[in-house]
């Protein structure tokens, strides 16, 4: 893909963000992981700086990027070290409103996309439920046409940003079983008969609001349906793409950062008469780290050429979020082992890295389905 | 008002310094460039008087091609317009940029120019006050505040002189104003500014055109880093001892005291 499309644009973009998250959210990691939640003007600030409308058009409030200012965006904000916030953020921007600008109407942009943009409503998506996860074809929440409205009945979990959101991107039932009756819905989270209860007890991204949905007769207008009835299962499918390169370009950026963090440990401290890092058990562990995560942010990049130019992608999105999740995990491994009994508390971030990492390859599609799709890809 | 802000890029304040082999610069490999700490200041300085006032602000840039990067991160902020002088082929120090700095900024009617204190590269701290110097205008350096007066005749400004002391002067415009940290927190260049800023005008001038015969005076013959920082002592025993030693060695050793 010749020389890297990093202009001075996404140059300034980076600092930005950088900034950002060296500043303003790393100071408070301490806090918001603790207290298991981050304040909510955090999305305002981030929507200020341009962070939820950076592919979305101008017209709506977005600024117009290309996919590689996302990418910028990406590989900066893990500089917070809070994988949780920074998943709520992007749960906003890249899983829950893409769809609304690929498929919605003036009407559903004016009254979600917009105000997303501006930070003002928080988004969540709701697909996994807890009968169904990978198996999304197999979804049990029902929208059933009552007149003018749908009503819905169900349950989702695991839902990012769950308790907070104003509105759901929500996967239901309204048609036959299979993947062929579900539908996409804009819920907002005021109807009657919502509640949502928060997860707290999870074993990383803390700072991440994470919850279950309740739906009991929750009347809703028609018109909040996206696109088609009964195509919901290709929209879901489309908006998979753009969440999992974010999954996949935050896997290395995250990698790289807990490489580095591992060898400046390593320089530091000595063992046998000198520091970790000249013992050359280490130095090569290091060399492999170094030279995976190029390889798999070559990958990664390769897939977001594609994305960003619209050309077909699925199989290389599958391929670098399975690369980079699988291999952010053994990074997590291994950069804890080198700093021993320290790695185990909670002294250094790595303690904090081990336990978010291990989100990377369940969320966003599991390990498991990437390979699926891959392995239907070429013709298995 | 019409409001100037010279700004210089410089290596981010996290870059590892290292020397190039030849010990006639610094090593570029690898290194970020960043709009220095102290002029960002200056450029947040700029745009809240223009947002209190009206006006224009115009951010100027001697250097090379890389720093339109910088010019171009103070229009993302906010500025209007753009001033890129390039230093190619001319080699410069602290009195020839400001003389060229001084030749392009007395054709701008500017009523107020900020500047940071100092650069976060070479500390020098010289080019603002030159300028102010060749342009005949009076200067403030190490500014924490700053009020215009009504008629934006002049200002009266707060300039920090150590010791939680300040000293205030009333001071007529134009005027080259020094910032100094605390004076206001530098907003950040948004992508919706990011992306305007394309379009905003940049002015480009070639420094050689401009040196009229000048050159720098100051020449740099070789770069050396610092000395390593030696291990930290620590005194033990009963501190009826332990603080002459002190004492003695703050005074003889470390000389600060």
């Amino acid at each position: 893909m010749g020389g890297l499309p990093f202009t001075e644009g996404h140059e300034i973009f980076r600092k930005t963000v950088r900034d950002f998250a060296e500043k303003e959210l790393f100071p408070h990691q301490k806090e918001w992981e603790k207290g298991k939640s981050f304040p909510r003007e955090i999305f305002g600030r981030a929507a200020e700086l341009g962070l939820f409308g950076v592919v979305y058009p101008e017209e709506l409030g977005g600024s117009g990027g290309d996919y590689w200012y996302k990418v910028v965006a990406c590989e900066e904000m893990i500089r917070a070290r809070m994988a949780g916030m920074v998943m709520d953020l992007f749960a906003h921007s890249d899983i829950a409103t893409p769809v609304i600008n690929e498929i919605g109407n003036e009407a559903q942009k004016k009254e979600f996309l917009v105000p997303a943009i501006k930070g003002e409503k928080i988004g969540a998506l709701g697909i996994t439920e807890p009968g169904a996860g990978s198996d999304v074809a197999n979804i049990s929440t029902t929208a059933k046409k009552e007149g003018s409205d749908y009503v819905i009945n169900g349950a989702k979990t695991f839902i990012t940003n769950g308790t907070r959101a104003d509105f759901i991107t929500l996967a239901v039932r309204t048609g036959d079983k299979g993947y062929q009756g579900i539908s996409l819905i804009l819920f907002p989270t005021d109807t009657k008969g919502f509640t949502a209860m928060p997860i707290k007890d999870k074993l990383g991204n803390h700072s991440s609001d994470t919850a279950e949905l309740h739906f009991e007769n929750c009347r809703i207008p028609a018109r909040y349906l996206l696109g088609d009835e009964n195509a919901g299962f290709i929209y879901i499918m489309q908006n998979f793409q753009g969440e999992r390169l974010v999954g996949a370009l935050m896997a290395n950026a995250s990698a790289q950062l807990t490489v580095e963090d591992a060898m400046a440990y390593a320089r530091q401290r000595e063992a046998f008469g000198r520091p970790l890092i000249k013992l050359q058990v280490w130095r090569h562990r290091f060399a492999d780290l170094l030279s995976q995560i190029e390889a798999s942010k070559c990958l990664t990049y390769h897939a977001v050429d594609l994305f960003n130019r619209k050309e077909e992608c699925v199989a290389e999105v599958s391929m670098a979020k399975l690369i980079s999740c699988d291999l952010a995990n053994r990074i997590a491994y291994d950069c804890l082992q080198i700093h021993g009994g320290y790695g185990y508390t909670e002294e250094y971030d790595v303690a904090r890295y081990s336990r978010d990492v291990r989100l990377l390859t369940i969320g966003g599609g599991a390990s498991e389905i990437m390979k699926e799709i891959i392995a239907k890809r070429f013709g298995m | 008002m019409k409001i100037g802000v010279l700004i210089k890029q410089v290596p981010d304040t996290a870059t590892n310094i290292k020397i190039a082999a030849n010990g006639a610069g610094i090593d570029p490999t690898g290194i970020k460039y960043v709009v220095s700490p102290y002029d960002e200041i200056a450029i947040e300085e700029g745009l809240k008087t223009k947002e209190k006032v009206g006006g224009e602000v115009v951010v100027v840039s001697l250097g090379p091609v890389r720093c339109v990067e910088a010019i171009r991160t103070g229009l993302a902020m906010g500025a209007d317009k753009g001033i890129h002088i390039d230093d190619a082929g001319v080699v410069v120090d602290s009195y020839l940029t400001a003389r060229i700095l001084a030749s392009v900024l007395e054709k701008e009617n500017f009523d107020i120019l900020f500047v940071g204190k100092q650069a976060a590269d070479n500390d020098c701290a010289q080019v603002g006050p030159m300028v102010a110097e060749f342009l005949g205008w009076p200067q403030v350096t190490v500014v924490e505040k700053i009020e215009l007066n009504e008629a934006r005749s002049g200002a009266v400004v707060a300039r920090r002189v150590g010791g939680g002391a300040k000293e205030i002067y009333d001071v007529s415009l134009p005027a080259v104003i020094a910032v100094e940290k605390g004076l206001n927190n530098p907003r950040y260049a948004s992508l919706p500014g990011i992306m305007k800023a394309k379009s905003k005008p940049l002015t480009t001038l070639k420094a050689a055109d401009l040196v009229g015969g000048e050159k720098a005076r100051v020449e740099v013959t070789h770069y050396r880093l610092p000395p390593e920082r030696p291990e930290g002592r620590i005194l033990k025993g009963e501190a009826e001892q332990v603080v002459p030693e002190l004492v003695r060695l703050l005074r003889e050793e470390a000389k600060v005291i």
